[in-house]
């Protein structure tokens, strides 16, 4: 309880401190800067790649099953469709996906999450439930369903139904913190002076949590990011346009296993997997970095 | 304890519900018509035909009837064990095929989930606070579980299946083979199943591995374990309630980790064209067969609240306070 004495020396310069006091931590830290580094270097090739290639990435070619060369740098398909074209514009989507599905879901989580552990009671118990219902209801098959009955099938549409069915675990998370969080003399004090419950949520609730808000926010994104290329390797994918997985899904269905074209089905996974596996360390990082008892191991 | 099973029950007996009303609603209130487009793949071009093609389907569904009377009908239906006439496998009913695939999946799941689960808890705990191994797992353990399921299974089927040639690559057994008892046939389906069920292992094993470690990091730096070692007790028993304390929430973790893992066990057997649901879903999805994919759908929802029911047993019988009656697991 060292800490208690620094009290009074942090007023007004606190925040920017607190601040400082994690970028260096940050920029310091091996795992977050490592995977970061990747996201942000396959987002830029993601959202620049398109730009600079141009093409369009279902365009049939004329030199069909080519191994990488200088030409086209991650061979053809079957149907003489560039692959690298097309893994550039995949992780566009693979992006989106991830940004929405994880987005919607975040929110969902927290607006959940933030209710039932501040409010208890009979809310909570409704809320609880719903969360524990959608828990334990497999996601991907519901998934199925709804994409099976959709005739067009878009990339909104789909991140807005991962994001539907995937916030369960993140409103339980915060519910709990939340509820470590609704005894602490600071909202009791808000309370005392007439703040609503919105305004005491957002102040001073969710600030005392945003790094784990943000970290939950990753994960989100990430298990997205895999639910969708599930989804589309299955064949319920996005109607128009390429993904990562549409591009699995592509190779696996024209053989390109058994005719040996590695280099149809190696780059999409490998997309997917570095996003994924890079948003996860940087998060462990991040963690690290929020968290002073983590810091020394 | 009764409280405890009651309102696991009740959330189970819910969810269940609500599963069916998803599988009754989604049909019925999706944009589109499922109704037209049957009758356009049918291609009949002449309109009375296409009329009469609709009239009957229509009372084939009874979406002639309210609402509430196709909602009760479809429950009715259900509880007979009739989920109607798969179109992909016509006529066997659609229980029959899903039957008939059930077996697949359970194989290559039960054993894959379990020592992954097994593998990667011990494997988690013992790399925990080991400096050099734990710098092995860690990496490892990240790009296993960031890897998409069909992509590890890809990467197997091709470079120990085309490649290498040791392991076949489509099948649950060799098409020249008609499922019989004899030897023979058992040891030509346990080598269909190696490929599947390595790739469907090292995916979870990474989650479990990293899970585990976390959590033996977290409870040798709790009190108990400060005062066991300042007492000098050995690292050996440290660790060992440590891992007595950790596996719970791993035990929590894999409740929560089914959706994800049927999901994984789908697109592998897809990858495989392994006979179980997977490749199932697969046929319906290709052949448009709604009512294979909706029963496909219940089967896995009741598997996966079986086995949810299942894992809250066996937590009642690891942790004896939920026994007690003590706060130990949530509902």
């Amino acid at each position: 309880m060292t800490a208690l004495q620094e009290v009074p020396a942090q007023d007004a310069a606190a925040p920017a401190a607190v601040r400082r006091e994690a970028l260096h931590f940050a920029l310091r830290n091996g795992k977050l800067v490592t995977g970061l580094a990747i996201v942000l270097l396959l987002l830029l090739l993601g959202l620049l790649g398109p730009v600079l290639i141009g093409g369009t990435p279902n365009a049939y070619g004329t030199q069909p099953m080519q191994p990488p060369s200088g030409e086209h740098w991650f061979g053809t398909t079957t149907f003489g469709q560039d692959v690298f074209t097309q893994f550039v514009h995949g992780l566009r989507t693979t992006f989106a996906v991830g940004v929405l599905g994880g987005g919607i879901a975040a929110v969902i989580g927290m607006l959940v999450g933030f209710v039932a552990g501040y409010r208890g009671g009979l809310v909570d118990e409704a809320l609880n439930m719903l969360t524990n219902i959608v828990l334990v209801i497999p996601t991907l098959a519901v998934l199925l369903i709804i994409n099976a009955y959709l005739g067009v099938r878009s990339v909104g549409a789909q991140a807005l139904f991962i994001g539907l069915t995937s916030w369960p675990w993140a409103a339980r998370a915060i519910r709990a913190q939340t509820f470590s969080l609704r005894t602490r003399d600071f909202v009791d004090l808000a309370r005392l002076s007439g703040a609503s419950t919105w305004r005491i949520i957002t102040r001073e609730i969710a600030p005392n949590m945003s790094s784990y808000l943000f970290m939950t926010f990753i994960l989100l994104f990430g298990g997205s990011i895999l639910i969708a290329s599930s989804l589309d390797f299955i064949g319920l994918g996005p109607t128009e346009g390429i993904s990562l997985g549409l591009m699995l899904q592509n190779a696996n269905q024209w053989s390109a296993m058994q005719l040996g074209m590695w280099w149809w089905f190696i780059p999409p996974g490998a997309g997917i997997t570095a996003v994924v596996g890079a948003l996860y360390v940087a998060n462990v990082g991040l963690d690290e970095v929020f968290n002073p008892k983590l810091r020394e191991t | 304890m009764r409280r405890y099973f009651g309102r696991k029950l009740l959330v189970y007996g819910l969810t269940f519900f609500v599963a069916v009303t998803i599988n009754w609603m989604v049909p019925r209130f999706m944009p589109g018509d499922p109704i037209s487009s049957m009758v356009a793949r049918a291609g009949a071009s002449n309109p009375a035909a296409a009329e009469t093609m609709r009239a009957y389907y229509t009372e084939l569904f009874g979406l002639d009837q309210p609402i509430w009377q196709q909602y009760l009908n479809f429950w009715a239906a259900l509880f007979q064990g009739d989920f109607g006439i798969s179109i992909w496998a016509f006529p066997s009913p659609v229980s029959e095929v899903i039957l008939g695939a059930v077996p697949y999946t359970l194989a290559l799941m039960i054993p894959a989930v379990l020592l992954s689960w097994v593998v990667g808890n011990w494997f988690g705990a013992f790399a925990a606070r080991r400096k050099a191994l734990d710098n092995a797992v860690l990496p490892v353990g990240y790009v296993l579980t960031a890897m998409p399921y069909m992509w590890l299974a890809v990467l197997l089927a091709w470079g120990l299946g085309v490649v290498a040639g040791i392991f076949p690559v489509a099948g649950g057994y060799s098409f020249s083979m008609r499922p019989n008892w004899s030897w023979d046939f058992i040891l030509d389906l346990l080598h269909h199943w190696t490929l599947p069920f390595a790739s469907l292992f090292l995916v979870a094993l990474g989650g479990w591995a990293i899970g585990m470690r976390n959590m033996i990091i977290y409870e040798l730096e709790s009190d108990y374990s400060n005062y066991l070692s300042a007492l000098g007790a050995p690292q050996r028993l440290i660790r060992r309630y440590a891992f007595r304390n950790a596996v719970l929430p791993q035990i929590t973790g894999l409740a929560l980790q089914l959706g994800v893992l049927v999901a994984g066990a789908l697109v592998t057997e897809i990858v495989f064209s392994y006979p179980g649901l997977g490749s199932l879903i697969l046929k319906a999805i290709q052949n448009q067969d709604f009512f294979l994919l909706q029963g496909t759908f219940l089967f896995i929802v009741l598997g996966v609240l079986i086995a949810n029911f299942i894992i809250d047993i066996v937590y009642v019988v690891v942790d004896p306070r939920t026994r007690a009656g003590m706060a130990g697991a949530q509902a």
